[in-house]
């Protein structure tokens, strides 16, 4: 197991020095530079600015000046703020991020769980049927839609919820979280239902009934575990898409999360927080989907014997 | 199984109690307490004056910091602000400002002529980088100085008489100069702050922030949360502190208009930095209605590139600017809320009108394109228009389309790009029509006629014409009374819609929501909020009910 971890990890340096070699061209091919404005630049002016930020040094020297402080855990400072450090804008921004995509999680997987292991037990009747449509259209219906059509509906006519902040107000945690945990629990529902029809088929399940065992103490005891693999190696990445993908919800309800940085990054060609999120988001996913190979393995006993011959 | 399935729904109910029960709004609070919650459009870029560039920026450093001047908001004529009085010299090009007696900075220091001097020095420092240093050029030896043809700061024209007076020497006599002393590329920063936390011009500096920012403006920072939210409270060291009625601002980055909406309808906010355009005929048919619109300083064009066929023809410029129709598109797109344009000055900047050479005249329109070769769109090589991806750009840009297709039988393509691509398309002049759009940075014709100077930095469209030249550069500046002066630019004016290197559309008007406890706010030219003369009324809450 421990041979699985660490080569894991090892392989992950080729990948993340991959991204960040690609991200760190890419961003000076795209037309436009950080300090192009609406109004004419003085070309002093911007001259200071370059070397300010080592932009007058040549394209493969800031390459590797920039590996270097990256080595060193610094990822610059900021063209968009200056005075901020990129480390700085990811640690503002970070804590609500986190703890929104934790909420949504948690949405995702109460949520979508139930209607999966609902819809499994009785498959092909209504008590399948509607929670999977309910899925699929949740699936279909993008955040920038499902967001302003809940404040439309929460916190507008029926002004019980707040309509945007984030730890200002009791409740306003509580759309955003909906909003961005609502396609999750789509992909959930949908993926314990098919692990839940697997399992229910299987011997175990029939032995299990045959000791005489009430249905729900069938399913919560046997079959929820083997049923819900498939549900915890999707955990993992998921957990990684919410942190990097909670601009539109991050935007429709004004939190101060990272995605927000990252997208205005991009449109101000901030070089180095564009760099800088890029390899924080690219290190987590791959942390996040290494943590749920190694659940995977924790519930799955066939999975760990492989790993542990490897 | 079915306890804790209660159990679970007992709690969830609770916690939506909770959040029903969710208290007072930020305007009642903030009307009781004396807080302003303020729409304030994005994160700040930072709070440096010599550094930031942008008006979200510019609302809370207006908050924090003063200039000589500041600006009355109902008059926007200059008033006294770090400066008491000032005069000018015979020849207007000497000023002598006198400081404030009572001028502090936050942590008691006394504001100085020293502290301009050095400041200002600082600010065209080219090693600082300001993006905003040419506001100073007028300033003697400036813009030398900030482009490094000299290096010895004594050559500027400021300097300290003693403590309390400093003397500017200007180039040449610069009628709107006043005015920049209430931009805050000219507002003096407290010295010994700057240098206790790195080089004066250092950007990366942490003098900013909470703590360690030191300012003289009649709020001082007491809270930064990026992204969220930043809050001033009342400076009790402001020479006119007696003035101020306000004891704190919160101002909110709100980026997306329509949240920023919503925020303003269930009374999260007192003002809006934007309204979206949808909701205008909306509010508009409230009682009471908090909406409040006002021409802008800006005006809202096409560039034409000039050196392109078939847009190096005068002919065709003329016909694709006459074949637009604007009152339909004020009317139909924009709801009403903005006026055409047919010249680059908004009208009545300071009471000056410019030129109006043509009207919507599609008969006229076709015969110039029939005479430029064109008949009936005959032979059209087609022309391809850019603007930078936004809905409202596209609907105007789309409407222009059609009107050209329906008047002049030609086809133009549309592109949008993305900011800094198009930015990057508009100043290496990779274009043949872009879209553009220009704010004033003070009132005064001379801030949009100096865009079309041959070779401008901001001219982006080729037009070159001595004679222009020669009368925004020097006759203008040389004139003996405003209205001499304003003859003259009008004439250049004329000079440059003649030759129509640009499409006017419409004048820019500013939108907000503004709640009705909000007092001593008015709409005015620059959009320009003077913060010590803001009150709030304790109204009762009134609930937008839209339809």
């Amino acid at each position: 197991m421990w041979r699985f971890v660490v080569g894991r990890l090892l392989q992950a340096i080729p990948v993340i020095l991959a991204v960040i070699t690609v991200t760190f061209f890419l961003v000076r091919i795209a037309p436009g530079g950080p300090f192009d404005s609406e109004k004419a630049v003085i070309p002093e002016v911007k001259a200071a600015l370059e070397a300010q930020y080592r932009l007058d040094l040549p394209l493969g020297q800031q390459y590797l000046a920039y590996l270097g402080d990256l080595a060193q855990g610094e990822l610059g400072p900021s063209f968009k703020y200056p005075g901020r450090s990129v480390n700085e804008l990811i640690a503002a921004g970070l804590p609500a991020t986190a703890e929104l995509g934790a909420y949504a999680l948690l949405v995702a997987v109460v949520l979508g769980g139930l209607a999966g292991v609902v819809a499994s037990l009785k498959p092909n009747s209504a008590q399948d049927y509607i929670p999977m449509s309910v899925a699929m259209i949740g699936i279909c219906m993008p955040t920038f839609l499902l967001g302003p059509l809940l404040v439309l509906l929460f916190g507008i006519h029926l002004e019980w919820l707040p309509v945007a902040g984030w730890g200002d107000i009791p409740g306003d945690k509580i759309l955003p979280s909906l909003t961005l945990g609502a396609a999750y629990a789509a992909y959930i529902a949908r993926l314990s239902r098919a692990g839940m029809l697997e399992v229910m088929s299987q011997d175990y399940i029939r032995t299990a009934r045959a000791k005489g065992l009430p249905e729900w103490q069938v399913v919560t005891r046997h079959a929820l575990r083997g049923g819900l693999i498939p549900v915890v190696a999707f955990l993992g990445p998921a957990f990684a898409g919410l942190l990097a993908g909670s601009f539109v919800v991050e935007t429709i309800f004004q939190i101060p999360g990272l995605g927000r940085f990252y997208v205005q990054a991009a449109f101000n060609r901030d070089y180095t927080m564009i760099l800088g999120t890029t390899v924080f988001l690219s290190t987590l996913i791959v942390l996040f989907n290494l943590l749920s190979d190694i659940l995977a393995a924790w519930l799955n006993p066939r999975l760990r014997a492989q790993y542990g011959e490897a | 199984m079915q306890t804790c399935a209660r159990i679970v729904t007992c709690c969830l109910l609770a916690v939506l109690l909770l959040a029903c029960s969710a208290g007072e709004s930020n305007v009642a609070q903030g009307n009781r307490d004396g807080i302003l919650h303020f729409g304030n459009g994005s994160e700040p870029q930072g709070l440096d004056p010599h550094v930031v560039t942008g008006v979200p920026e510019s609302k809370i450093i207006d908050a924090l910091f003063e200039g000589l001047t500041r600006k009355n908001p109902w008059t926007l004529e200059p008033e006294p602000g770090a400066a008491a009085s000032w005069e000018f010299s015979e020849d207007r090009r000497v000023i002598t400002f006198h400081m404030q007696p009572e001028g502090r900075w936050s942590n008691g220091d006394p504001v100085t002529a020293h502290d301009f001097v050095w400041s200002w020095r600082r600010a065209l420092d080219p090693a600082m980088g300001n993006l905003y240093a040419y506001m100073l050029y007028p300033v003697k030896n400036a813009e030398a100085y900030a482009t490094g043809k000299i290096d010895d700061p004594e050559l500027l024209g400021v300097r300290a008489l003693d403590d309390m007076t400093l003397e500017v020497t200007l180039n040449a006599p610069t009628p709107y100069f006043l005015q920049l002393m209430d931009h805050y590329s000219s507002f003096a920063v407290h010295r010994e702050t700057v240098e206790r936390f790195g080089k004066a011009t250092d950007r990366f500096t942490r003098w900013t922030r909470v703590g360690n920012i030191v300012s003289n403006g009649p709020f001082q920072l007491k809270g930064w949360e990026l992204n969220r939210r930043i809050v001033v409270e009342r400076n009790p060291q402001y020479w006119d502190n007696d003035t101020v009625r306000l004891n704190g601002i919160v101002f909110y980055p709100t980026e997306n208009a329509v949240s920023e909406e919503r925020m303003f309808r269930v009374n999260q906010l007192h003002y809006t930095g934007d309204v979206p355009l949808n909701k205008i005929p909306a509010y508009r048919s409230l009682p009471n209605t908090p909406f409040v619109e006002a021409p802008y300083l800006g005006t809202y064009f096409y560039l034409l590139n000039t050196e392109r066929p078939p847009l190096d023809d005068v002919r065709v410029r003329k016909a694709l600017s006459m074949a637009v129709d604007r009152e339909a598109i004020t009317r139909n797109v924009l709801y009403g809320s903005n006026n055409p344009a047919y010249s680059i000055t908004p009208p009545g900047t300071l009471g000056y009108q410019p030129p109006q050479l043509f009207t919507y005249d599609p008969t006229e329109a076709r015969r110039l394109l029939a005479e430029a070769g064109y008949p009936d769109g005959d032979g059209w090589p087609g022309l391809e228009l850019i603007y930078n991806t936004s809905e409202s750009h596209r609907k105007i840009a789309v409407a222009l389309q059609q009107m050209w297709k329906d008047v002049l039988n030609i086809k133009v393509t549309l592109s949008n790009q993305e900011w800094k691509v198009y930015l990057d398309s508009v100043s290496e002049m990779n274009f043949q029509v872009a879209r553009r759009g220009w704010i004033g940075d003070y009132v005064d014709p001379n801030n949009f006629l100096d865009l079309y100077i041959t070779e401008g930095g901001n001219n982006n469209t080729g037009f070159a014409d001595p004679v222009y030249d020669d009368l925004i550069l020097q006759r203008a500046p040389r004139a003996a009374t405003q209205e001499e002066r304003f003859a003259l630019f009008h004439e250049a004016e004329t000079r440059l819609m003649e030759q129509m290197p640009i499409i006017p559309i419409y004048t820019y008007a500013s939108k907000h929501l503004v709640h009705p406890s909000v007092k001593g706010l008015p709409a005015n030219l620059m959009d320009f909020i003077n913060v010590k003369y803001i009150y709030l009324e304790d109204v009762p809450l009134t609930e937008f009910k839209l339809e």
